[in-house]
């Protein structure tokens, strides 16, 4: 009972700092409203599909802006799309990231670019281990019998 | 006021809500397919989401290379809901078709979208679309959807019922009462809107006119109806965009 009561506490901890820090917004709450007994790993399955996503479309950056002629337009396509992914689901640090993307992309700013993207990388990095730690929290406390608590 | 259990001389006004919402749903992203299909579930929508215009069309039946085995009678969609974005036909390039259809024009359309460009709702708007939102795609949004289509639904009945009635010459005049929606207590709640049939592509150009989503619609507005479901709806479409934070 201890056990659970403690993972509850250091999810709660934890959650509150992943708000705090910018890594997710809103939109990432608007995710957990969606998960329930019908669905109950949604938010996981959601960041599962993103960070496959995410790292597809930094691949296609990095290899467009490895070219001789780099195309902006083609670079700036892969940002909007990324850009809109990690707004639907909340990875509000990404987001961010690609916005400033953006607009090296409009001035074709090269190094500019290439910048924003190892950004955006470290930024996808990040998120990642985070949101693991977060599904393994709540993985221990389901396992531990305990429930997930509703954060709000 | 709850639409849904009122009874008036006997007459059941419930909308059938043994048939779900059927709505399409259109997205080249995977995540965003994910979110929407989700959100629509989780509202009570039967769902179909696919990955671009082009299926949406062959899925309706409508394109001419291959169309789908599935009769129209299966298909009842009810709506259809599409991002703006997409390689290939975009959101407004699908919409321009389906109301180009004779079978699909009534379908109502929606239009999502994450860039917050009036020009871009406005042209969306006169097309024909119903609504645009602005993604990222909440739950509230939904919600209005879905009251939308339920009083949709009701409002039709209602008119069947009223068709009927004329035609019976019973109490015609009472029942044409309680179902013109326009003067009900409900739109009084939004003097300005009395609805307007025709458009004028001016007001919705001005940077001062009303919310667009009110004045081209020939049914009741939206707003009408999921203003006493809940208050947080009653910013309309353009009235969100300029509450939310924009890139």
């Amino acid at each position: 009972m201890d056990v659970i009561v403690q993972l509850q506490r250091q999810i709660v901890d934890f959650t509150a700092s992943l708000y705090r820090e910018g890594y997710v917004d809103d939109q990432f709450t608007q995710l957990q409203k969606l998960q329930d007994e019908s669905s109950p790993d949604f938010v996981m399955e959601v960041a599962s599909l993103f960070f496959v996503d995410c790292e597809k479309l930094v691949n296609n950056m990095a290899r467009a802006l490895e070219l001789q002629a780099v195309d902006f337009k083609q670079v700036d396509s892969h940002v909007h799309q990324l850009k809109g992914s990690s707004s639907s689901v909340g990875a509000a640090r990404i987001k961010n990231a690609c916005i400033a993307f953006r607009t090296y992309c409009e001035s074709q700013d090269r190094e500019g670019c290439l910048r924003c993207l190892q950004l955006v990388n470290h930024e996808y990095a990040q998120l990642k281990i985070k949101l693991q730690t977060l599904f393994r929290l709540e993985q221990q406390i389901v396992a531990a019998g305990g429930t997930i608590p509703v954060l709000q | 006021m709850h639409w849904r259990s009122e009874k008036i001389d006997g007459f059941d006004l419930s909308p059938p809500d043994d048939e779900q919402v059927h709505v399409l749903a259109v997205d080249d992203s995977l995540v965003d397919r994910k979110v929407i299909e989700r959100l629509l579930k989780i509202s009570c929508c039967k769902v179909t989401a696919v990955d671009s215009g082009i299926r949406a069309l062959q899925f309706l039946g409508l394109d001419e290379e291959k169309s789908s085995s599935v009769g129209f009678d299966d298909l009842k969609v009810d709506l259809i809901i599409t991002d703006y974005c997409m390689p290939g036909m975009t959101g407004y390039e699908l919409l321009k078709k389906i109301k180009e259809s004779s079978t699909f024009r009534e379908i109502p359309v929606v239009i999502m979208s994450s860039e917050n460009v009036m020009a871009r709702i406005d042209r969306c708007l006169e097309e024909g679309a119903e609504d645009f939102i602005v993604k990222p795609v909440k739950l509230s949004d939904v919600k209005r959807l879905r009251d939308y289509m339920t009083a949709r639904e009701f409002r039709v009945k209602n008119q069947q019922i009223g068709n009927n009635n004329n035609i019976k010459n019973n109490n015609k005049r009472r029942l044409r009462e309680t179902c013109d929606l326009s003067s009900s207590p409900l739109s009084m709640l939004f003097s300005s809107s009395s609805p307007s049939p025709s458009l004028s592509p001016s007001s919705l150009s001005s940077p001062s006119s009303p919310s667009p989503c009110l004045s081209p619609l020939p049914s009741p507005p939206i707003l009408s109806y999921s203003a006493p479901c809940s208050p947080t709806s009653l910013d309309s479409p353009t009235r969100r965009l300029k509450m939310s934070s924009s890139d």
